[in-house]
């Protein structure tokens, strides 16, 4: 491998604004006299999903992208985004992880455990790999600069505390890439964000005890007439009415106790009742078990 | 800037920047940094073009994007990638220099124009780009289409970089007069996304030529096109020779163990990992320079063939009598990158692996799957299928991720258009055992899904077309298309009218409904679905994104009225996650303001009502205002 190129990946979730950001970085670095490609997936990961841009920098570039280890920056949006790309940086490399976090609903979606699949903030997940990392917030320090939507400087300042182009080209390249009407607030962001200070480890979330497994669901069939009203309502689909409009538990193992049905059944066939204790203890307890909807 | 270990090359100083006029970042007044697309649109520019048309689809669509703002170029969106070339085709025997873009599954749509324009030629030149998805990162396959030039009989030539690019396109419209011939323009993922730099030339002017008619080369009657046959087959001859010289043909490299055949992105790939190596780049693919890989392949020990996907230069250079080798090392499969080449030739024999390379996988963290955006209006006709249990047969477009979960309420999505049919089809088959609904986009169906309603009416099909009419292409980005009444150069223009349409097609039963209203939209399904014969639903509230983000007052949870039943959450709202506050152990939910379209959706799904517009007096938008 060409050992004079460098490599830099940018980051985050589709509408945070990496395309943009990662075309000033790469803005900067051909003013600095670089040759420079940078590689970025668009499409079906703008709706909401991971976005990533590759930057590659030297005398000559072959490869857009920044193989994996090699990255001597990486600058996430957001958290969990930092967690999933940090293979890509090289030991000794720097981590810039902003500790804003994007949940997506996927992960609140154990109802038996409670517990999300979201990563906590803990910054040992990336020290624990011989490299520097930096918890920063940039949301706070932009706003108190006075726009929140200048945050994106914040990390490219950041950013351009540990990359070796001079100051006067990345501000050229902000000036002329963002919109108008915000340069100075983003001048002023980017050069916040040089010094800009480490975040503070938020604390950890409060722990959830949920509950030890499925509700018990009974169906009093005599007073039921078949209406429909409870599997209509059922937000994890337990229920379902036969063509002989006789209701039946199809999902027995799904239900959370929420008592939508019990409530909203106009003839109280339906009670629902909290799991025994014994039954199934530690088996749903266990986070994570359900299925990855992506790759 | 301060503390790196990067050694400091900035060597070069650069002169002043200009200010930005148009989309090109500009970095200096003739260096630029552009992507693939914007290089070829700038090659179509510089190489005159008047006509620059195409239907989107990742990763082609900014390649007309990026110079939509022209006035001296009529750039224009077309119904579908067939019309496009029709389009383009009609323009180039108008005699100007025409332009036709598309993604890969694209050109199986102009596939007909396409073989039958090889017999044509042009009148002036013609380029057509397809840009091929290995990997698949936006695409429902990743056909490698560089077997149509060959089908075809239509020259190719495949960039590798920005600059190559934009060189290839302006040479393309050379080839294609000189040798009166459509010309494929090839390019990846990795070339159309990626920016590199590109030095700007001049724009050259071509005057209109007028049309020449000639019904011997433009009439494709059998007795015609027989005689075109043969002109094709000379025609291919000639290019042969002419690829034997192609100025896109680059050697580099020494020694004399093995050497490699590459093009597109794989030579970067190549190159990055063995720096030194013999290469034989080509940027004229089809037809090959089978006299130069020859000769290449004599001065070296064993020939390699680094290409992604098919084993396609491969198999043309083995059927040349070449020894070479290819696929039992580099997968057929996917992307090729740095690391998958390395590989195929740490197996091959002739690079040693380095051990230490590999770093430890990432800690475990969240899937993060495309979702649909807060406030999406195909989110509730997916709501209601899920609850009314129909075999739902898709389309493309933004609503298929309702077919992931918690949604998943669709059941097949094939190519764009297929949704109707294939309903067609399932309810002809009488296997589907409840009600069979199509649910398609406005773009989709103005693209592929009229003759598929045609069919519908014809066969009276027992089936429910849902139109889901969000206004725009949102899934590519947010595009105009016959049906919004826009065109791609920002002129208003007639709208084609779909209630219109399919009262005209012969459907009976058509109801336009509000997606936000949740209750009328399932009733509206519901009725539809209990029609005899074909029954179409058109959804009619704009996408939240495009053209315009739509943005109403956002809603919140009131906590200690939330019974934690996740009722809300059944709609799949990026909004919506668990608080941290519980209510018989369960989760209670919470609305990030800041995201809130205000849809009202959850809301109206809320059994105890827990969810209630922002107070008025704590909304920024009022307190701002005056
Ligand atoms: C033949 C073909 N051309 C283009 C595309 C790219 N593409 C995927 S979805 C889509 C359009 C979606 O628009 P619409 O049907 O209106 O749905 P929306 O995304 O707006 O919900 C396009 C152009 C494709 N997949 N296949």
């Amino acid at each position: 491998m060409s050992d004079n190129t460098s490599g830099l990946v940018l980051a985050g979730v589709g509408g945070q604004g990496v395309v943009m950001a990662s075309m000033i970085v790469a803005d900067a670095l051909v003013r600095a006299g670089h040759d420079v490609k940078q590689s970025e997936v668009h499409g079906m990961a703008q709706r909401g999903g991971s976005v990533f841009s590759h930057i590659r920098w030297g005398p000559q570039v072959d490869s857009p992208l920044v193989p994996v280890g090699t990255a001597s920056v990486l600058a996430s949006f957001e958290w969990a985004e930092a967690i999933r790309w940090v293979p890509y940086v090289r030991v000794g490399g720097v981590v810039i992880a902003d500790v804003r976090t994007i949940v997506p609903p996927g992960a609140c979606a154990d109802r038996r455990s409670w517990t999300t699949r979201y990563p906590e903030i803990d910054p040992s997940l990336l020290l624990d790999r011989r490299l520097k990392a930096r918890l920063i917030d940039a949301a706070a320090t932009a706003t108190a600069l006075g726009n929140v939507r200048a945050a994106n400087s914040v990390i490219l300042g950041s950013v351009a505390a540990f990359v070796d182009v001079e100051q006067s080209h990345w501000e050229a390249s902000i000036e002329r890439l963002v919109p108008r009407g915000t340069v100075d607030v983003n001048l002023a962001a980017f050069r916040a964000g040089l010094e800009v200070a480490e975040a503070p480890t938020p604390a950890p979330a409060p722990e959830h005890r949920g509950f030890s497994g499925p509700h018990q669901i009974d169906i009093r069939q005599e007073w039921c007439k078949g209406c429909d009203i409870c599997s209509r309502v059922c937000p994890e689909y337990c229920l379902e009415v036969g063509s002989d409009a006789s209701l039946n538990v199809s999902n027995p193992d799904a239900c959370t106790g929420c008592r939508l049905c019990e409530l909203l059944c106009p003839d109280f066939a339906i009670s629902i009742s909290a799991p025994r204790q014994t039954a199934h203890v530690g088996a749903f307890n266990e986070p994570g078990e359900i299925e990855d909807e992506s790759d | 800037m301060k503390t790196s270990s990067i050694p400091d090359t900035s060597t070069t100083t650069v002169s002043e920047p200009v200010v930005a006029t148009g989309n090109e970042p500009a970095v200096t007044e003739s260096v630029v940094l552009l992507s693939g697309n914007e290089a070829i649109a700038r090659g179509a520019v510089e190489a005159g073009v008047l006509v620059a048309v195409g239907y989107p689809g990742t990763p082609s669509t900014e390649i007309l994007e990026s110079i939509a703002d022209r006035n001296d170029i009529d750039v224009r969106w077309s119904p579908n990638e067939k019309v496009a070339l029709d389009v383009a085709l009609g323009a180039s025997l108008g005699g100007v220099r025409a332009l036709a873009t598309m993604k890969h599954v694209g050109l199986n749509v102009a596939a007909d124009t396409f073989m039958t324009a090889a017999y044509t030629g042009v009148g002036a030149g013609l380029v057509i780009v397809s840009a091929d998805d290995p990997g698949m990162h936006s695409s429902q396959n990743e056909q490698d289409n560089r077997a149509y030039a060959r089908m075809a009989g239509v020259p190719m030539l495949e960039p590798s970089n920005s600059a190559e690019a934009k060189q290839c396109t302006v040479l393309a419209f050379e080839i294609s007069e000189e040798f009166d011939t459509p010309v494929l323009i090839r390019t990846t993922t990795r070339v159309s996304h990626n920016r590199g730099i590109v030095e700007l030339g001049t724009r050259a002017e071509h005057p209109v030529k007028g049309f020449a008619p000639d019904p011997a080369k433009y009439v494709m009657v059998p007795g015609y096109a027989r005689g075109r046959r043969p002109v094709l087959l000379d025609r291919l001859r000639r290019l042969a020779d002419r690829s034997e010289v192609s100025p896109l043909t680059v050697e580099s490299g020494v020694g004399s163990e093995f050497g490699v055949v590459t093009s597109g992105i794989a030579y970067h790939y190549v190159r990055e990992v063995l720096p030194e190596a013999r290469i034989l780049k080509l940027g004229m693919t089809y037809p090959l320079p089978i006299e130069r890989i020859r000769a290449f392949s004599e001065s070296v020990g064993r020939l390699f063939v680094v290409e992604e996907l098919d084993p396609i230069m491969e198999n043309d250079i083995k059927a040349a009598g070449i020894a070479a080798e290819g696929k039992s090392f580099f997968p057929q499969i996917g992307e090729l990158s740095p690391d998958v080449v390395r590989r195929g030739f740490v197996a091959a024999g002739v690079l040693i692996d380095q051990p230490g390379t590999h770093p430890d996988p990432a800690p475990p963290t969240v899937a993060r799957p495309p979702l649909m955006c807060p406030g999406c209006p195909h989110t509730p006709p997916f709501l209601a299928l899920k609850r009314l249990g129909a075999v739902v047969t898709g389309d493309i477009g933004c609503y298929t991720l309702a077919a992931l979960s918690p949604l998943a309420a669709m059941d097949t999505c094939l190519a764009m258009g297929s949704s109707i049919g294939m309903a067609v089809g399932m309810a002809a088959s009488g296997g589907a055992g409840k009600p069979v609904v199509a649910t398609i986009g406005d773009s989709t169906f103005m693209h592929g899904g009229i003759q598929g309603l045609a069919d519908a009416v014809y066969s009276q099909a027992n089936i429910t077309v849902i139109i889901l009419d969000n206004g725009t292409t949102a899934m590519t980005g947010g595009q105009e298309h016959p049906g919004t009444g826009v065109t791609l150069q920002g002129a208003t223009t007639t709208a084609v009218d779909l209630v219109g349409l399919c009262t005209a097609l012969g459907v009976t039963h058509i109801k336009v409904v509000d997606p936000y209203d949740l209750a009328a939209t399932y009733n509206a399904i519901e009725a539809a679905t209990a029609h005899v014969g074909p029954a179409v639903v058109i959804t009619n509230r704009p996408c939240v994104e495009a053209p315009m983000k739509v943005r109403d007052r956002p809603y919140a949870v009131i906590s200690d009225a939330c019974t934690a039943c996740q009722a809300c959450m059944a709609a799949g709202c990026p909004s919506i996650i668990w608080s941290d506050e519980t209510y018989e152990g369960r989760r209670k939910v919470i609305i990030d303001s800041a995201t809130c379209t205000g849809c009202t959706l959850c809301a109206q799904l809320c059994p105890p009502l827990a969810i209630v517009p922002v107070p008025l007096i704590a909304s920024p938008v009022e307190v701002a205002g005056v």
